[in-house]
């Protein structure tokens, strides 16, 4: 089976005035995976949302999702799709069922088949017990899982999560997590938009880096991080004085550069191979320098975040200000 | 191109009615307001103004109430546009654009459950009226017809308010531009005093208006009365005003971005 990309997005533009929010913007995201659009305020993400949902009209460039073009066939793709926007739409006077029942019927599921599906998705969702109150008493994490739930009734391929967590405390935000990766890992297509770094990486299979209405930069967590910098290993030793033939050691390793001395008694060797971290204890041993840490340290997605947007991230400035 | 099956298209329609009619009954207030509305004008105009108002034949309760249930229509048609701006206010309706329904259900919906509601609003009010003296006098096929005739013209004001809730866009704005033009449609016309006291100019608005046809219609209808002219002047209102407002209103809400 030849598997049709869930989107496909070529030269997408779309302009608010003279507000440009998307900019030419391309990205392809295979089926059954979790693809992340990781993005500053502003950047575009919920207008890329909003078109892929057929909410909106591009102004020029291509969007094709699950096989079905956007504009050409707006109605095939939302056959297809679930959209959570970044604010839960939920009926407020409604109960939380009523809302899902509704749902279903406009997916033309049918009365009784709807009943079902609603029920069997608030019992996933954890909401049977609140299911016959209005959503209007709901907290806001139960708001977001509903507006979760909703998108899901008429078990659609790819759903559209426009930040499912903003707003959330831990533990909501964690429960939601744990809903994403389950679906996740029963190949459901999953686009989801986040500001937070920690979100993309735990979550997403493929990250796109979106700023200024364009991907900036696109792949693995693993991967994005090698394009800022490489790992590093850090070795700790037990006494200051071994510096230096400890550089001489590592130095004939064939890392990745020569190594650098952090401070006495620290050390650091861009890795070059898997294998770098067992040669340089070895290597270490050899001369009985006194190994009293070993890490290999990855650059976090902030970092990476900052180097290609050269913008901090909100999450970022808020941890600075509190400290 | 896939489309929505029009039998599709209508189980939409009905479930938006419904959930729209299930909202009314969790929250009447609404309602409530626009029932005690025309009833207040209903009293002021009976027992304030009344005694001063002198009409041809028969008395000023049975001028004034096809006046007022015509006028209750026309609130309740005004539920349709905040409805529909508080569903865009919420983002309600982005979820509804994401879903393989049939485009224009929201709006019919909506102006069905209008319907419904402006059914049962009209019911209150004759009863109210008769408790101040409306004394319908002609045949049951006439007073139907006649009430028949007060719900088509709500449901028409129902596509107006559609439209004009899609232009506002907030609550706020879809109630006062609701409400602006329901005073001069209503004042200027023979809905509470009889035109040929009125300025030239005035007159020959009110002579025109869709609510002098209707409410003259109506009167025929239950008190006596000539009705055939206004009542075919109220079918060409209606049907030029849903040519119009029906795609407008459609047009709008796809257009939304
Ligand atoms: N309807 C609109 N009218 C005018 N400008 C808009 C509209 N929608 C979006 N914009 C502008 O387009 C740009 C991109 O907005 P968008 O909402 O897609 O960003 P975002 O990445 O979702 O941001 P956030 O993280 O704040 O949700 C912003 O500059 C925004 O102000
Ligand atoms: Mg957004």
């Amino acid at each position: 089976m030849t598997s049709v990309p869930a989107i496909q997005v070529e030269g997408l533009r779309k302009s608010f005035g003279k507000v440009v929010a998307l900019d030419g913007l391309d990205l392809v995201g295979a089926e059954g995976r979790v693809l992340a659009l990781l993005g500053p305020n502003g950047a575009g993400k919920t207008t890329l949302v909003r078109a892929l949902a057929t909410l909106l009209r591009p102004d020029a460039g291509r969007a094709v999702v699950l096989g079905h073009d956007v504009v050409a066939d707006p109605l095939g793709v939302r056959r297809e799709i679930g959209l959570a926007g970044q604010f839960a739409a939920v009926d407020e006077v409604m109960t939380g069922r009523e809302n899902l029942i509704m749902v279903g019927r406009l997916y033309h599921l049918g009365r009784v088949e709807s009943q079902r599906r609603a029920g069997e998705v608030l019992e996933r969702f954890g909401l049977s017990d609140a299911a016959d109150r209005r959503a209007g008493t709901y907290s806001g994490g139960m708001r977001r899982r509903l507006d979760l739930a909703a998108t899901l009734v008429g078990r659609p391929r790819l759903i559209f999560l426009d930040e499912p967590t903003t707003g959330l405390d831990p533990r909501s935000r964690a429960q939601l997590w744990e809903m994403v990766e389950q679906l996740r890992d029963e190949g459901t297509s999953i686009l989801l938009t986040t500001q937070y770094m920690d979100e993309a990486d735990q979550l997403a299979q493929q990250i796109a880096v979106i700023d200024g209405g364009r991907i900036v930069a696109e792949g693995t967590a693993s991967t994005l991080k090698e394009r800022v910098g490489r790992s590093r290993l850090l070795v700790r030793l037990a006494e200051r004085d071994r510096t230096e033939e400890a550089r001489a050691a590592l130095g004939a390793l064939d890392g990745d550069g020569p190594p650098e001395i952090l401070a006495p008694g620290e050390l650091s060797l861009a890795m070059s191979a898997d294998d770098l971290p067992a040669r340089a204890v070895r290597a270490l041993d050899r001369i009985n320098a006194g190994i009293v840490g070993i890490e290999v340290r990855t650059p976090t997605l902030e970092e990476v975040f900052f180097a290609l947007t050269g913008r901090r991230t909100d999450g970022e400035r808020r941890t600075e200000e509190a400290a | 191109m896939t489309r929505v099956s029009p039998r599709e298209a209508l189980s939409d329609a009905l479930v938006m009615a419904q959930r729209e009619l299930g909202a009314t009954l969790r929250k009447p207030a609404l309602l409530v307001v626009s029932i005690v509305q025309p009833v207040m004008l209903l009293l002021i105009f009976r027992y304030v103004f009344g005694g001063a108002i002198r009409t041809p034949n028969g008395s000023y309760a049975n001028y004034l109430l096809p006046a007022i249930l015509v006028l209750t229509g026309i609130f309740g048609s005004l539920m349709t546009g905040i409805g529909i701006s508080e569903d865009l206010a919420k983002g309600v309706v982005d979820r509804l654009r994401s879903l393989p329904m049939a485009r224009a259900a929201p709006l019919v919906g909506r102006t069905l459950s209008d319907l419904v509601r402006n059914a049962v609003s009209l019911v209150v009010m004759l009863g109210v009226g008769y408790l101040v003296g409306f004394r319908p006098n002609q045949s049951i096929d006439r007073f139907l017809a006649a009430m028949a005739l007060v719900l088509a013209f709500a449901y028409v004001f129902s596509w107006i308010s559609a439209t004009i809730g899609l232009l506002a866009r907030d609550p706020e704005t879809a109630q006062s531009l609701g409400f602006i033009w329901v005073f001069p449609l209503t004042f200027a016309s023979s809905a509470f005093v009889p035109t040929h006291s009125m300025p030239a100019a005035i007159q020959a608005f009110a002579q025109v208006n869709p609510m002098t046809l209707s409410v003259d219609a109506v009167r025929a209808l239950t008190v006596g009365g000539h009705a055939t002219t206004p009542l075919l002047g109220s079918l060409a209102w209606f049907a030029a005003l849903l040519l119009v407002f029906v795609p407008l209103a459609v047009s709008r809400y796809r257009a939304l971005e």
